[in-house]
């Protein structure tokens, strides 16, 4: 198993290289340079320009500033943003955890529905309930994020009056971070309302992020799940006298999982993408709203750096799935 | 009271070419500690009429029967969390494939003790010990290390032994094996096959033990059901079979045993059973029968008295001396 971690920890090493470089060119290639920007309508006069050329280090050819890019990042140094003067790293552990729970719930939202649904509709197969779900899934699988979270705030916000429209909390509540995350924060300040406040901040990003995570874990476990219904093993625990729950949320659903584990570590990918989206929308302070403002801003460090640990981090959820696949899959864990 | 009475019971399948009956009519009745061999070739219709009584089969059939009775309680009209309760506990089945039986992703210690969670009300400390007990009794070497192992780290023999000790755990009245040993090496084959016979003679309990080999059946049945078609054609004490055989399929099935051959060819039965496409009019066994005559080949033909084994032929074997007795 250390082994297996090893090699595959090395695989990492190439296309972390790649990543740099894209992320390093992606930036350069939009058109506009971060003194303009940051100048903005009063402009800023040549010789000024020429100063802060040089102090930003924009004065070297490329290949020099991407050399020292990559010396700072094997130095654990992702440089400072151009607008706050902070530190990336800084400034990413400071919005990470809003995403991460953001994407938590998202994740827990779209397994928590799409396992027992694709379980039942393969159980029902061909029934009501099943094609009643599989055109649903395909709805939502194709579904424009966008125009979906503006329906939905339009109707569940603006005609209902359900939900807020954006933040996290409402202004009244203020505590301090102690885990940043704002579920678990409003219930540690004990404050009277903070914590639904903060719940109901979170349900409407959290199904609009969840819910094409959603249609592909409810597709993929139903057709996984189809698959093992025909198995050997599965009349044996029929024949053993076991209650359908038994049957099929325990012999068939471990099976069944194998594959699905699959999409959800994938889905991570798709999730982070849709948290940009998602969180410019809902104006929710995480990483993927800071991602978008520093791309207007044309803040080359927070860019290259936040694009870095993003992948990274899918990175991280892929090899954790791996591994993952060795305590569902016996099979596996022996190699 | 028969342990086990089923009468008139046929499966048909709803197949994309049209309805196909895999079970035509059979009646099954087996005594408590009784051995009941099932034989037929493959097709026959033997699994289908055993899984349709522990209620496996697929929807896509159609079960009918005049009496489906387990000590004397209609099966059909549990509910299935009634049945439930029999079924895995006072009846239990065995499979062909060992290896593909048991589920990949469970140890063989919590396949068996789920039995005995559901059934017996046994604590986990019980469980435990009992699922050692069991995999001692079936033979396994070394139970309590075995108990943590998966079904793909041990070989096809070891996995029917599994499967035995699954089946028993929970004391049935009756167990049903399906070709237990086909899928395993020969010197497995009689082991699996001792250790069935010796468990059943030890519990009492009725054993079904479903082949296509005679050689078996005449080693471990007390009664012989042979089945060809979906049909049964001929049922009798193992001896009587032996000795007077009364359908010609039965008398062709024993023609082919080894140590039966009169020339160094074993005779073969000719043809094979017939499909959803090629049912014949008239008896079924009639294309393969060295007998068959017009009408054979027009007029199915109805079972006969116990006398000759209920064969279902126009014209059984060996009859002259029991019809004029
Ligand atoms: N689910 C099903 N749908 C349609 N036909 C089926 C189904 N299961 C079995 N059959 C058909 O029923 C007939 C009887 O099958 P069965 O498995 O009972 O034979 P068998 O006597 O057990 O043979 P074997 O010795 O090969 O196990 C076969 O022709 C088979 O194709
Ligand atoms: S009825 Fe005719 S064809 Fe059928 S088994 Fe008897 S003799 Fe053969
Ligand atoms: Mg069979």
């Amino acid at each position: 198993m250390l082994k297996y971690l090893a090699s595959r920890l090395l695989t990492f090493v190439p296309t972390f290289i790649g990543v740099t470089l894209i992320s390093f060119a992606f930036i350069r290639m939009l058109p506009g340079d971060p003194i303009t920007v940051m100048a903005g309508e009063r402009g800023v006069s040549p010789e000024r320009y020429q100063e802060l050329m040089v102090q930003l280090g924009f004065d070297q050819p490329v290949y020099v500033q991407y050399f020292e890019y990559l010396k700072g990042i094997v130095q654990g140094d992702l440089g400072m943003s151009f607008v706050t003067k902070k530190p990336v790293w800084d400034e990413f552990f400071a919005l990470f955890p809003a995403t991460l729970e953001l994407s938590l719930c998202a994740m827990i939202f779209a397994v928590g529905l799409g396992l027992p649904a694709g379980v039942i509709a393969a159980v029902n197969r061909g029934k009501f309930f099943d094609r009643a779900l599989m055109s649903t899934a395909l709805v939502g699988y194709s579904m424009p994020i966008f125009w979906w979270a503006l329906l939905l705030i339009i109707v569940v916000s603006g005609w209902l009056g359900l939900t807020p429209v954006s933040g996290r909390i409402s202004l009244m509540f203020y505590f301090p971070d102690t885990t940043g995350f704002m579920l678990i924060d409003s219930l540690l300040s004990g404050q009277k309302g903070a914590f639904s406040s903060a719940l109901s901040h979170l349900i409407l990003p959290t199904i609009v992020l969840g819910t094409i995570p959603l249609a592909v874990i409810a597709r993929q476990t139903r057709s996984a799940m189809l698959e093992v219904l025909s198995e050997d093993y599965i009349r044996t625990a029929r024949a053993k006298g076991l209650s359908p729950y038994g049957i099929n949320g325990i012999h068939a659903l471990r099976n069944a999982l194998i594959p699905v584990i699959t999409v959800i570590g994938l889905s991570v990918g798709t999730l982070l993408a849709g948290a940009i989206l998602t969180e410019t929308i809902f104006s929710w302070p995480g990483i993927g709203k800071w991602m978008v403002d520093s791309i207007f801003r044309r803040d080359y460090p927070v860019v290259q750096g936040g694009l870095l640990l993003i992948a990274v981090m899918v990175m991280i959820v892929n090899l954790t799935v791996d591994m993952l696949y060795g305590f569902i899959n016996p099979k596996i864990r022996k190699r | 009271m028969a342990l086990l009475e089923i009468r008139n019971l046929s499966v048909d399948f709803t197949t994309a070419s049209g309805a196909f009956r895999a079970v035509d009519a059979v009646d099954v009745s087996v005594d408590k500690g009784e051995v009941l061999a099932i034989v037929g070739e493959s097709g026959s219709g033997k699994s289908v009429s055993m899984l349709a009584l522990m209620g496996l089969l697929p929807w896509t059939a159609t079960i009918t029967a005049d009496v489906m009775e387990f000590e004397g309680r209609d099966l059909r009209a549990l509910t299935p969390k009634a049945r439930r309760k029999i079924v895995g506990k006072d009846i239990a089945m065995i499979f062909q494939e060992p290896m593909s039986s048991l589920n990949p992703c469970f140890t063989v210690g919590f396949q068996i003790k789920e039995a005995l969670r559901l059934h017996m009300n046994m604590d986990r400390a019980t469980r435990h010990k009992r699922a050692i007990e069991l995999m001692d009794m079936v033979g396994i070497p070394a139970p309590e290390s075995r108990l943590n192992t998966f079904p793909h780290q041990m070989s096809g023999g070891m996995n029917q032994r599994v499967m035995i000790a699954m089946s028993i755990a929970c004391n049935p009245k009756l167990l049903i094996a399906d070709e237990p040993t086909t899928a395993l090496d020969v010197t497995i084959q009689a082991q699996i096959l001792d250790l069935l016979t010796g468990l059943q003679r030890d519990t009492g309990m009725g054993l079904i033990l479903i082949t296509h080999d005679m050689g078996v059946v005449a080693e471990n049945a007390e009664r012989v059901s042979v089945q060809y078609a979906g049909q049964k054609v001929e049922d009798q004490p193992v001896y009587d079979l032996f000795a007077r055989p009364h359908h010609p399929y039965t008398a062709a099935l024993l023609a082919a045993l080894p140590e039966r051959a009169t020339s160094k060819l074993l005779p073969t039965i000719p043809g094979v059973v017939p499909g959803q496409f090629d049912r014949p009019k008239g008896c079924l066994f009639s294309p393969r029968c060295a007998y068959a005559d017009d009408r054979c080949r027009s007029t199915p033909p109805i079972p006969c008295g116990s006398e000759l084994g209920l064969a279902r032929c126009h014209y059984p074997l060996n009859a002259t001396e029991e019809v004029k007795a």
